[in-house]
């Protein structure tokens, strides 16, 4: 031991001299990269803080000249576009979807990490490659049939088909089942437990961080879905966020930019917040099907 | 029939049941996806090849034309088609290698336990969770021609800025722009791979003398191809389905100049109402998508390197 402290001091003092100069270099790299990459939200926060008058100032203010905390209100209760509505049928859509897509995968998975039936690995590259389908290719007939059902205009076409598992999730939960011992499900079987119930009260209960790493991805991506609400929701007080902001776009118009902001910046606030709290099991997701599956 | 009962048994010599209760306990637990699978991928996956077949457009009756929609799109008589697949190859041929660079880049300056490092992880993976609709009309706003960020940045360097989003030649720039400042989650991947290089490599390179970027060459970079694989892989993917930016940046304008493929299917498809047209066009999508991920999974062994794997040998994930 005596040894290898007097062998390893000096090389670590080295080095430290050494490693200085590209120190310097990184932090400085990572602020100007981060500036730029930061940038954007500083200045829709700044737009949205404008008062009208600002808007036109060719150069723009970074700093506007009074703060219009009113742009907020103005923005998010007019009669016609009332945000509170589309923040009620937001959190619906995204609740719904969530809890369906959390308790189908959840269950699925099990099947997979639990029971070796035949065919299990057969069907779980087939969960797999569904991963790469793009959506489009299912798109209009699945449409077609949604409308059949008479479900246009309803959120049923964006909740009902999160209730059968999806893909990257049953994934996620598998491969954290499988870390699981299973002696524990042994012993509950022993004790008279079904599968579901070795699901409920054994393997979730064990399993928070998949839990909360799925529910973090799926509330992110709900919230930003898009093209689902777009397609499928017809009537204005039914819409969501993401399309309701799209209404506000007036072509040609330039006078409402900082009302536009302001609602823009309401929409992203929940899932930075979500994101800023839930950090480290958005990476642990991210990360997971990298190496995995690489 | 008699080749199923002729597989060797994994345990004992008793021949296995057709369906043991284990199995069926499993199909009950996976019942969901499967069900799932054949109702909202497998259905519609089949129907929307035979719809592609047809001329339906939601009101009128359907007639089967054969492969007349393939051949409008190959004849080159909808020239929209051509601009849409042209532009869409441009985003992703632009996108997919820039993320890689400023994704690994970025990855490569956090790869150190620091002061604050974690925090630019954060300012860096921001974007990725926060693009959206309403991220995008930020865009708008900074590409703007009148006051925008850009613009004005480029001001001070006393360049005049292009009208972005109504130029023919900068819009689809601008489109990648956009793309580019979305690359989390390839960071994060490359990060995890930074992670697992094992130091000992680079002391190695170290005392053969090699500088920073022969340590970059020789052993970052081969490293990290599993990652790099993963990330183009779904790069691609992604890219050729990018639909969200350009429907709210642009809208496909101007004069088609950022008409993207996903972009045109869903105005032929929701404005248009011609169904089997835009079913041919979704079954052609999925057959360019399926046909590059194809290519790049056989030519994945000339370059994707699998640590422990025998030099030359059959790769395979670890």
């Amino acid at each position: 031991m005596a040894i290898a402290t007097s062998t390893t001091s000096p090389t670590l003092a080295a080095r430290v001299q050494r490693i200085k100069v590209p120190t310097v270099l990184r932090y400085l790299a990572l602020i100007a990269l981060g500036t730029i990459y930061t940038m954007p939200f500083v200045w829709m926060v700044s737009i949205s803080l404008k008062p009208y008058t600002d808007l036109n100032q060719i150069p723009p203010l970074l700093i506007p000249s009074r703060l219009a905390f009113e742009n907020y209100p103005d923005a998010l209760f007019q009669p016609m576009l009332y945000f509170p509505q589309f923040f009620v049928n937001t959190i619906y859509y995204v609740v719904l979807s969530g809890l369906g897509e959390l308790l189908s995968s959840a269950i699925v998975a099990y099947g997979f990490a639990r029971v070796n039936f035949r065919g299990n690995r057969v069907l779980f590259a087939l969960v797999l490659s569904t991963m790469m389908l793009p959506s489009q290719v299912t798109l209009i007939p699945e449409y077609v049939i949604f409308k059949q059902l008479g479900w246009i205009d309803t959120y049923l076409p964006l909740i009902i088909p999160s209730w059968f598992g999806v893909a990257f999730y049953i994934f996620l939960f598998r491969q954290f089942f499988m870390t699981i011992p299973t002696e524990l499900d042994d012993a509950a079987m022993i004790d008279g437990a079904t599968p579901l119930g070795i699901l409920f009260r054994i393997i979730l209960p064990l399993s928070v961080p998949a839990i909360i790493t799925c529910t973090a991805l799926s509330i992110v991506s709900r919230w930003n879905d898009f093209f689902g609400p777009l397609v499928y929701i017809n009537t204005t007080s039914k819409q969501v966020i993401a399309v309701a902001l799209t209404y506000f776009n007036v072509p040609n118009q330039a006078t409402y930019d900082n009302l536009l902001m302001a609602a823009a910046v309401v929409s992203v606030i929940p899932v930075i917040v979500i994101f800023l709290f839930l950090q480290d099991y958005f990476v642990q997701g991210v990360t997971m099907t990298g190496l995995k599956e690489g | 029939m008699a080749a199923v009962t002729s597989v060797p048994q994994t345990y004992g010599a008793r021949k296995r049941p057709f369906l043991t209760r284990r199995d069926i306990l499993g199909y009950l637990l996976i019942s969901p996806w499967i069900l799932g699978f054949l109702a909202f991928t497998l259905l519609p996956f089949v129907a929307s090849l035979l719809l592609s077949f047809t001329d339906w457009n939601i009101v009128g009756t359907w007639n089967w034309v054969g492969l007349d929609n393939y051949q409008k799109l190959v004849s080159g008589v909808d020239d929209r088609f051509a601009v849409s697949l042209s532009n869409t190859l441009f985003y992703a041929v632009v996108n997919v290698p820039g993320t890689q660079v400023i994704s690994l880049t970025l990855a490569m300056l956090l790869n150190k336990k620091a002061q604050g490092i974690s925090l630019f992880r954060t300012l860096f993976y921001i974007p990725a969770i926060a693009t959206g609709v309403g991220t995008t009309y930020l865009w708008v706003q900074i590409f703007s021609a009148h006051g925008g960020l850009v613009n004005s940045v480029l001001g001070w360097f006393g360049i005049a800025g292009p009208n972005w989003l109504y130029s023919l030649t900068w819009s689809m720039p601008a489109v990648i722009i956009v793309g580019l400042w979305n690359v989390g989650t390839s960071m994060l991947i490359y990060l995890a791979a930074l992670q697992g290089v094992p130091q000992s490599l680079y002391d190695a390179a170290s005392v053969d003398g090699a500088n920073f970027l022969q340590k970059f060459g020789s052993v970052t970079v081969p490293m990290v191809t599993p990652a790099m694989f993963f990330n183009v892989v779904l790069g691609f993917i992604g890219s050729f389905q990018v639909f969200t930016i350009v429907y709210v940046l642009t809208n496909g304008g101007p004069a088609n100049a950022t008409l993207v493929y996903s972009l045109y299917l869903y105005q032929v498809a929701f404005r248009n109402l011609r169904m089997g047209y835009a079913a041919s066009l979704a079954w052609i999508l999925f057959l360019i998508i399926l046909a590059i991920t194809v290519v790049q999974l056989v030519t994945a062994r000339l370059w994707v390197y699998y640590e422990g794997n025998t030099p030359g040998g059959v790769t395979g994930p670890r």
